[in-house]
Formats: structure tokens, sequence, C-alpha cells
């Protein structure tokens, strides 16, 4: 789970484009959006076609967006309980 | 005006870098103003070019003068949003991009100009094959002169690749009396000669 | 400065018609447009319903009675942009200054990918007489060309908000004494560009559109044209039938919040709004008919109506999206919904918001649902709203 944290902490700010911003920066149980790093709806599609490409993980309701992308930990759950489904 | 990796307000230049891409050119010129807008770096280029332009066209300009709705934008260019079509299509291959997508039309840019210094007047832009004076000049007079606005940012915005070429005007309608900076006027010959 | 502008023709193309008459039957048997994909070819094919016009490229360029095809985008402008000329009927035509202003925002689009699809597959094919015609402002030279008209030509691209704009920059240069006569509006053909972009979006619904509703799911892409032709005072006395309506206000406003979304309380389109009803003179009561931007997206759908309630309330005039029969006609839908604005007056008609079920629980009224005759309708506003935060609103007002 650690590892998986680390990892999408990189993979997200590539994603996202968030240059100014460092691994160490984002708190594992920090919101992400608006109060937190600031993130728009734009940037949850841009997740849903990052879980999409490196973790084959296809979320296609939307509204399940806000649950799944609350912060990295919440990501990293979703990611996990998913992979475990499917494996 | 933003172009050959120079961008120049009144005349003089105010910034110049070596920086061999565009990318890179439009990177070194944000962090050279120490701004802190991280959403600056998800623009496509023709934002960043107009993000910035009106940066540094709008130092020293008091927008609070002026109430949100009396301040608009009117840009034209040939190629519309060309350069981030293309980059979008490229992506279409692997996974479409939504980040990309939202860039696909050449409006865009005035939605970030006017997100960043509020301005909630009228807006539109042109698709001309050249540089038309003559249509800006027209169009934004009659935006100021039936009070529609009372100040507006025109010009032309174009970027393809690593050509681009960004030539901003601020035009108000009332000439502050007291302020050092140096007006020209509002003319046909005048936005062509800044423009060559 | 306040002299008026007078409508003088109209012509529109869309999933439910391919001239004015079609729209006003498809309207009266309450038929909306979209469908399975059958011209646009997609991977999205039977997933994504799309308001298709119902001629193919050969049928509209044999339509037109032009010897191959162009884009798709420029024989759509034609075709309902020779509609609006045609059904003006001015008198006198070639000794008045005419101008054509026209709005999209796909450009030859379609042409492009047909050209990549064979190039892709083999660099030293492709036509490259399918990409001379790519950007915006070359379908509005093609089809300026076909209508003859050399006077003043402009392409504005402003997203969906395109062609509302297009018909108030008409208005203006014939107030400002500049032209006579000006075809205005939009145009805009499906491609998979927008397609797959939109779908990226998560904002396309997998059946028909349900704009106002609760349960609303997105959008349904559509494609067509649509143009209103404006006349000055003097030309509108030679026509030997008079106009049925004036173009009396318009305001242009940018929601400065968010590239894509709509600020909540919907700022952009309630400044709108109240600068098209200011330079109007009129009041809010005294509106008949709202032709709603009415996307059918979450967020539209909350925003234009929370700035409808700011504007209005607690007076509800009659409201409908025409977008739940034609589909968002992206650049064209301004144009289209300005030509059934003039049809709600010249009919005395309003038309139903299909498929709405469930109203907002958000909102204190419920557009209309059933298709209205015999109605008062002497003020029309026309809502259109654009990513970028472009926001556009005409009104119509019965002579």
């Amino acid at each position: 789970m650690e590892k998986l944290i680390q990892d999408l902490k990189v993979q997200i700010i590539a994603q996202l484009n968030l240059q100014d911003v460092k691994p160490e920066d984002i708190g594992d149980d920090q919101p992400l959006f608006v109060e937190g790093l600031g993130l728009d709806s734009i940037d949850a599609l841009e997740l849903i076609v990052l879980l999409q490409q490196q973790y084959k993980i296809k979320l296609s309701n939307a509204e399940d967006g806000p649950k799944v992308f609350r912060s990295v930990r919440t990501i990293a759950e979703y990611i996990t309980a998913h992979q475990a489904q499917t494996a | 005006m933003i172009q050959q990796q120079k961008i120049v307000k009144g005349g003089s230049v105010v910034y110049e870098s070596a920086e061999p891409t565009l990318l890179a050119f439009l990177a070194a010129a944000y962090q050279q103003l120490g701004e802190k807008y991280p959403k600056f770096y998800k623009m496509d280029n023709l934002s960043k070019l107009g993000w910035l332009g009106t940066e540094y066209l709008l130092k020293g300009f008091n927008k609070t003068k002026y109430q949100a709705e009396d301040m608009g934008v009117v840009l034209s260019n040939a190629n519309s949003s060309l350069d981030a079509d293309l980059k979008y299509l490229e992506s279409v291959k692997e996974m479409a991009s939504p980040a990309l997508f939202v860039y696909t039309l050449p409006n865009i840019v005035i939605g970030e100009i006017s997100i960043r210094h509020n301005f909630k007047g009228e807006n539109a832009f042109f698709i001309t094959e050249k540089f038309d004076a003559g249509l800006l000049q027209q169009y934004v007079s009659n935006l100021l002169n039936d009070d529609i606005l009372q100040a507006c940012i025109c010009g032309w915005i174009e970027v393809f690749k690593e050509d681009y070429k960004a030539v901003l005007f601020l035009v108000e309608k009332q000439k502050i009396i007291g302020e050092s900076q140096s007006f020209t006027l509002f003319t046909i010959d005048n936005l062509n000669n800044i423009y060559l | 400065m306040s002299a008026p502008v007078f409508i003088a023709g109209i012509g529109a193309v869309s999933a439910i018609g391919n001239n004015v008459a079609e729209h006003v039957a498809a309207f009266e048997r309450s038929e909306a447009g979209m469908g399975a994909m059958s011209l646009l070819n997609s991977v999205h094919s039977g997933q994504l319903p799309v308001a298709e016009v119902k001629l193919s490229n050969p049928q509209l360029a044999q339509q037109l009675g032009l010897k191959a095809a162009v884009s798709r985008t420029a024989m759509l402008s034609m075709l309902a942009a020779k509609e609006a000329l045609d059904s003006a009927a001015i008198p006198g035509l070639n000794k008045l200054r005419t101008g054509f202003i026209s709005a999209n925002t796909v450009g030859g689009m379609d042409r492009t990918e047909l050209f990549f699809e064979s190039f892709l597959a083999d660099p030293s094919r492709g036509r490259l007489k399918d990409v001379i015609h790519h950007e915006c402002g070359a379908v509005t030279e093609l089809a300026a060309d076909f209508l003859g008209v050399k006077d003043y030509i402009s392409t504005i691209s402003t997203a969906c908000s395109s062609s509302a704009n297009s018909i108030f920059f008409g208005a203006r240069l014939i107030r400002n004494n500049i032209l006579d006569v000006v075809i205005a509006g939009g145009t805009d053909a499906l491609t998979k560009f927008t397609l797959n972009g939109f779908n990226t979006l998560m904002i396309l619904d997998q059946e028909f559109c349900k704009p106002f509703d609760e349960n609303r799911r997105g959008l349904n892409l559509g494609e067509g044209a649509g143009y209103v032709v404006l006349v000055s005072e003097l030309v509108a006395t030679m026509l030997e039938s008079a106009p049925v309506c004036t173009l009396s206000g318009y305001c242009n406003a940018n929601d400065a919040y968010h590239q894509t979304a709509s600020s909540p309380d919907g700022t952009g389109s309630f400044l709108a709004m109240e600068g098209a009803l200011q330079r109007a003179n009129l009041t809010p009561a005294d509106i008949s008919y709202i032709n709603l931007h009415g996307t059918g997206t979450q967020n539209n759908d909350i925003a234009e109506g929370t700035a409808i309630k700011r504007l209005f309330d607690p007076l509800y005039p009659h409201m409908s999206s025409t977008k739940s029969f034609t589909g968002h006609t992206l650049g064209a839908s301004g144009g289209l919904e300005a030509v059934f604005s003039v049809l709600a007056i010249r009919e005395r008609t309003i038309f139903p918001n299909l498929r709405l079920q469930t109203p907002m629980q958000d909102l204190p009224f419920v557009p209309e649902t059933m298709l209205i005759k015999n109605a008062s309708v002497n003020h029309v506003l026309s809502n259109s709203f654009g990513f970028g935060g472009n926001c556009s609103s005409l009104i119509f007002s019965k002579t």
C-alpha cells in the first residue's frame, strides 16, 4: 500500500502537470480537490484516464469520482480493492 | 507583443530568453514573473501565450476603476486551435485526454484571461486569414462607443508548433489624466504599425 | 443606434428536418431526431446516440448542385443559408451591401479525418484536397462563394455560443450602417473529434438526453446549421411580406469561472440575460418564452436554471430546451435556436421539452413538456452558453 501511494503521487503529478508540486508535498490523506491540491473537474477526468491507463481499472460512473478521488489514500484503496476483485 | 523569444511592451523589451523551444520559453517567462498560478502548466500553448501576454499588458493597469462586466476580450487568429487539436488527436491514439480536449477551441484562451483578471464583459474570437486591424478597430470601437465596455483587450494570438506571435492591445475608452503612461490612439494605422 | 433590425428570412437543417417546414412538422409531432449512428463512422457506434442530419454527403452535394462533396460543415451551411436567403426574397439584393457572418467550431475536420485515415495507412496516399478546408474560416468562404456574398465575410468561433454571437454581430453591422443585409448564424458537422472529446468529458448521455430533468445524464451531440437574414429598417419596408419579428436585444458576457464548467450561480448566464433585456428595454415579465441553452448536463442546467431563478422569480415564462429534439449542435445551436425563436413567434407555438419526467428539485419552475398552440408569443429569449465562459442571450420581438 505504501509503495502504491508513493507511485500514485508521482503519477498524479505527471498526469496533471503539477510542475511546482513534489511528491512529498502531497499528504496521504490530504484532500485533492478544491481546498486541498485545488484540482478541478477536468483533473478528475484525467485521474480516470490515469486509472485506466496504469491500472486497467475503468471507473465508468463519474459520480463515484468524488468518493474515490478524495485523497491519494482513497485512490490507493480503490485500486487495491479492484485488483483483488479481478485477480 | 510576444514573438521570437521576446516580450515587448510599449516598444521596450521586458523579457528575453534563449530557451530553445516555445514550451521552455513560456515556462521561463512564467517563472520570471514570480506569480503562483499552478494552472498555467495545464494550459495549451495558445492559452499560455495569452495568459503571459496579458500579465505583462495589464501591469500598472488599475482594473478596480471598472466593473467586471465593463471589461472584455476580443481576439483573432488564422489557425483557430489547430495546435491543441493536433496534440489532442495525438493523445487519442492511446487514450483521449480530457485535459487536452478542453483546449481545442480558440476562445478558451479568452476564458483563461477572463478567469485570471475577472473580466466579465463581452468577448469574441474571430478567425481571419491574416491580422485584420480594420475588423478589430471597428468591432472594439463599437463596444466602447456604445458603452458595452469601458476597457477591452484585443489583438492577434497565434500558435502552431514552434511558430507563435501574440500582439495584444489594451484599449480604454477614457483617457486617464495624470497617469504617466503614454497613449496611442486606437486607429487602424497604429494597430498595423505596431503589429508589423 | 436604436434603429430596429428585422428578421427577413430563416433557414435550418438538423436531425429533425432538412428545411424549416420539416422542423415545424417535427415539432408538431414531438418527434426527436436522435438515433443510432448511421453516417458517422465511430467506435462508439451503437453505444452513443447522436442527432445526425438525414442526408449523406453525396446527397447533400447533389441537392446543392455541387460537382463533388466538400466539407460537410460547409454543405450544411450552404443548405440552410440558401434557404434563409431565398425565404427573405429581398428585391434588388445585388444592389445592397450584404454580409455573411458564420460561426463554426469544427471547420473542415470531417474531411481532415478522411484524409488521415488513408494517409496513416499509406503516407503516399491521402488526398491533400481534403485538408485545404480544415480551418474554420475556409468553411465560411466556401459557403459565401456558393451564396455569392462578397461585401463582408466573417467567421466567429467561440464554442457553443458562436452562432448567437454571429447574429448580434450582424445586427451591429446593420445598426452602424455598414451593411444592409446580413445572413448570420452557424454550422457544425458531427465528427469523431468532437464525439471522442465530449466522451472523455463524460457528459454524453448513452440514452436520449433529458434536459432539465433531475436525473439528466448529459447531452447528445447533433449537427446542423441555422441562419437568419437580418435587414435594416429601410430594406424591411421593401419586402413583399412584412417581417414577423425584430432582433430587439442581445448581450454577451464572460462567466470567468472555469474553461468548461459554468459557475454554480450562473453569473455569465445571468449577466447575458440581464444585459439583453436592458438593451431591448424590456422587463423579465415581458418575456413569453425562453429557448433554453439546456444541454442536459448536470452542470449547465443547474447553472442556467439558477440564473433564470435569480432574474425571473417569481413569474416564469414558458421555457423549453429544443436540444431535446436536435441534440446539441455546438457551433450551430445558437443559429438553429434563433430560427426556432422566430418560429415560436410566427407559429404562435411553444415547443415542448421532450422526455422531462422528474423536475429538478432545486428549481422552482418546470419547462413545458407538451406542445402549446395558439400561444401569445411576443418576446422570445434565446440562451447560448459556451466553453471558455462565453455566454450570449438574444431577444426576438414580434413586430
